[in-house]
């Protein structure tokens, strides 16, 4: 009996440490909420966020939305063919893109780059005493330092997404028109017609702007979180990505449940 | 009034007064009852084995840390009952040094030093540039201000931490290891630093270390910590002379004696398997 009693325990355990670490986590961002006021008067210290989130993963974003939509057009063009209708593929390309593809692919990616970036310089920062440093010269290390890098993340993650979602529909149309020769008009004006503003785009931009709220609070929370050790940083880092990449696409189930399916 | 502000009378000659202080993490207990006294003006060195709760004493000082028994004063106030506006303003008129200077490593070494006055003061840019450049000078390292935390030496990152811990100069500075990992000179340095600013500015500092001889070159008086309570004070004249067996372990480096050499383990011969232990 004893094994059995055991499991159980441990499981009533680890059910019990991850509530409790959720409520932790919770009000961590309930205080840094709280404490922001700092990074709005001080916009400054966003814009180096932003800077150091945003401007640095543009590469990244970039290069992968260019060859995401280079192989949505590939594909696309390949299965809208079989069906005559290769001449929407300027739809397929932009209404993939703009609801899903744009804000799932850049929170993914901006989670790997700029939240790990972020969990790393906090959990380093916290290593080598420096928030220690800052506690004791007064200054609340959550106002000057973790309220401005979540803030860089929220405003920088739609930013991402939507460069993404640009950048995806050109490498489709560069698949699409310039080298299988589509028709340039009905691609474009196809699009046109089928995107809805409010439906497709603004949709879009709140699933960026949610996805950018998460993995912003994740990346804070973990790194102000971990263990003063180079193996805690280790393991906060991939927590940090690890975690983020999963709420990305529960939440995406989500809101796409909630917006596209009138649920 | 208190019984305990009757019994132990708040005096205004101590910038920091610890009164029957016990502390414990979870439940290994690092203080057990510990008195200390930091008279304004003096350097006060609190020395012990590792791990004997020395730093916790300064981040009690800190307000970082709560006392679970007794008082810790700072200027008057008793640092831990102070809600988080009035403990930061108690913190202005702190400073601290760190083991390894926990300088800001996104930052020069000017922006380091100009860091407080930046958050804290309304100073025009022109100001914070002779001030910075004034508390860089004082520690020798004018000609440093453009390097980054990662290009300096140890003890020039000492030296800068220093710099900017007087920056708003305060009434306090706590130094935690300051000689740990340094070269002869740069540790005569910084041991000469911490007494010139001190006298100069007219602070009172606090000084945690393993250091026994430069730190006993420069303090005033000297508390030995061992298992939680105060275990010898003195002058540093006292403490040299004394025949308290740690203490004399501790300041001739003596491998044996009050502090084991051996952690605590079972008999040898037995753990080796040569003998049974029954």
């Amino acid at each position: 009996m004893q094994p059995k009693k055991n499991i159980i325990s441990r499981i009533g355990h680890s059910v019990i440490d991850s509530i409790w670490m959720t409520g932790v986590a919770t009000r961590f961002l309930v205080q840094v909420l709280w404490r922001s006021g700092t990074s709005w008067l001080r916009f400054q210290l966003i814009i180096k966020e932003i800077y150091a989130s945003g401007v640095l993963s543009l590469v990244i974003i970039v290069v992968s939305g260019l060859f995401v939509g280079m192989v949505l057009g590939l594909q696309g063009y390949q299965t809208l063919q079989t069906y005559g209708s290769e001449q929407s593929l300027g739809v397929l390309v932009a209404l993939s893109l703009v609801r899903e593809l744009g804000p799932v692919v850049a929170g993914l990616l901006f989670a790997s780059r700029a939240g790990s970036a972020i969990t790393a310089e906090i959990g380093l920062m916290k290593t080598t005493e420096q928030l220690k440093a800052m506690e004791m010269m007064a200054v609340d290390p959550i106002a000057r330092i973790v309220a401005p890098r979540f803030w860089g993340g929220v405003i920088s993650m739609p930013l991402l997404a939507a460069i993404f979602s640009i950048v995806g529909v050109f490498g489709g149309y560069l698949v699409g028109v310039v080298l299988i020769g589509i028709d340039e008009g009905a691609f474009w004006s196809q699009m046109q017609a089928a995107v809805d503003v409010r439906e497709d785009v603004i949709n879009g931009v709140i699933k960026s702007v949610i996805f950018g709220f998460a993995i912003t609070s994740i990346a804070v929370f973990e790194g102000f979180d971990a263990k003063p050790t180079a193996e805690g940083i280790s393991r906060a880092t991939t927590r940090t990505v690890v975690t983020s990449s999963l709420a990305i696409l529960a939440l995406d189930f989500i809101l796409t449940a909630f917006m596209f399916r009138g649920i | 009034m208190p019984l305990e502000s009757l019994l132990y009378p708040v005096s205004t000659d101590n910038l920091i007064e610890i009164r029957d202080v016990s502390f414990s993490y979870r439940d290994r207990p690092v203080l057990k009852g510990v008195n200390l006294m930091a008279p304004r003006g003096k350097v006060i060195a609190i020395m012990g084995g590792s791990g004997c709760g020395k730093t916790t004493i300064l981040r009690l000082i800190g307000g970082q840390l709560r006392p679970s028994k007794g008082e810790v004063r700072v200027d008057g106030q008793v640092i831990h009952q102070l809600g988080v506006d009035d403990l930061y303003q108690a913190r202005r008129k702190m400073g601290m040094l760190f083991q390894f200077g926990a300088l800001f490593t996104d930052m020069s070494v000017f922006e380091n030093v100009a860091f407080q006055m930046r958050e804290h003061t309304n100073l025009s840019e022109c100001m914070i540039h002779d001030l910075v450049l004034m508390k860089l000078h004082a520690v020798g390292l004018r000609g440093a201000q453009n390097l980054m935390p990662h290009e300096l030496s140890g003890g020039m990152a000492r030296r800068v931490a220093l710099a900017r811990a007087v920056a708003l100069d305060p009434t306090l500075i706590m130094y935690d290891e300051p000689f740990t990992g340094l070269d002869p000179i740069s540790l005569g340095v910084i041991g000469n630093l911490i007494r010139r600013t001190t006298d100069a500015l007219g602070l009172t500092s606090i000084l945690v270390t393993h250091d026994v001889h430069e730190s006993l070159e420069i303090v005033d008086y000297v508390y030995f910590i061992s298992n939680g309570v105060v275990e010898a004070e003195g002058t540093p004249d006292e403490i040299r002379s004394t025949k308290l067996p740690f203490v004399h372990q501790f300041i001739h480096g003596e491998e044996d004696g009050p502090v084991p050499f051996h952690y605590p383990a079972p008999d040898y011969a037995a753990d080796l398997g040569l003998r049974s232990d029954s």
